[in-house]
């Protein structure tokens, strides 16, 4: 329960951050850190108590493994975010080299 | 000391890196502070028993602070001290997010305790994934057998991601100084 509640603030200190920052840089950081939460919030939900992890050997019973269905899930995530980190940086780039500036407010004109 | 306590430990620090990423000034310092809590996330993934997710995030952590740094580092700009409504905007959303905060406390409560997952699917995957895949690592057997379709959407969307960052980046573009040079040439 309190580990739930912790990750979620984790998450609210991400929205905080894409929501009043107005550096791009910070900006995508904090959507870095909303990717953080969400995945870890997924693998906590899929902890059981006193388990190992779900890979099979001697000795390792079925029954006493932890739920591998969302680690298959999350693992497809972290690759993806990867990718789009890698995009949003690409037109941060390109935004700086057109208006000099990561200020979201100095980059106002949509055209030319 | 069991996992729980580890877990509020890291949890912690992890909260305090993210609000020090988020309100430093150097750009280098809060990239850093920044892999502070993907390492987190990377060791919390060791004590929740997911070593293939530890190894991947750590493996994304070492890029992205690859990719931030190159891409960020000694780009300096002009910055404006925040005005005072943009202050006040700040608090607002700070008290918005707290009784978000307060209101989920009763969400979180519906849920099933830590520790104890609900498992309906997954046990099917645990019982039989050995026999149907023949995979010892059943979440390998997931990724690639059962959810197979997922996975090739996954690369989809990669693919595009990549497509898309490169795509952006051949784009040549004209820098105000550029255009100031060209206007003095006209002239």
């Amino acid at each position: 329960m309190i580990v739930y509640l912790l990750c979620f603030v984790l998450l609210l200190v991400g929205l905080y951050g894409v929501l009043t920052k107005r550096d791009l840089i910070k900006i995508i950081l904090s959507i870095g850190i909303l990717g953080y939460a969400v995945n870890l919030l997924l693998i906590l939900f899929a902890y059981r108590k006193g388990s190992i992890y779900p890979i099979l050997a001697k000795g390792k019973e079925v029954s006493q493994m932890v739920d591998p269905l969302p680690q298959a899930l999350v693992l497809t995530s972290i690759v993806i975010e990867l990718g789009t980190t890698a995009m949003l940086v690409a037109l941060a780039i390109k935004l700086f080299e057109k208006y000099e500036t990561f200020d979201i407010t100095q980059i106002r004109r949509l055209k030319g | 000391m069991p996992v729980e306590y580890w877990l509020i430990f890291i949890l912690i620090v992890m909260i305090i890196a993210s609000i020090a990423a988020l309100e430093m000034e150097d750009v280098l310092s809060s990239i850093v502070a920044i892999g502070v809590v993907g390492l987190g996330v990377s060791l919390s993934f060791l004590f929740l028993q997911a070593p293939d997710l530890a190894i991947v995030q750590f493996l994304f952590e070492i890029f992205a602070l690859i990719i931030l740094v190159k891409a960020f580092m000694g780009k300096e700009y002009h910055k404006e001290e925040p005005s005072r409504i943009n202050k006040i905007l700040a608090g607002i959303t700070v008290i918005t997010l707290a009784a978000i905060f307060i209101f989920s406390v009763s969400v979180f409560e519906l849920l099933p305790p830590f520790g104890e997952p609900l498992m309906t699917t997954s046990q099917y995957y645990l019982d039989k994934g050995a026999q149907d895949t023949g995979a010892a690592n059943l979440v390998s057997s997931i990724i690639l057998d059962y959810r197979a379709y997922d996975t090739l959407g996954e690369i989809t969307v990669l693919f595009t991601a990549i497509l898309g960052a490169f795509t952006i980046l051949r784009i040549k573009t004209k820098s105000k100084k550029d255009k100031t040079e060209f206007s003095h040439a006209a002239k």
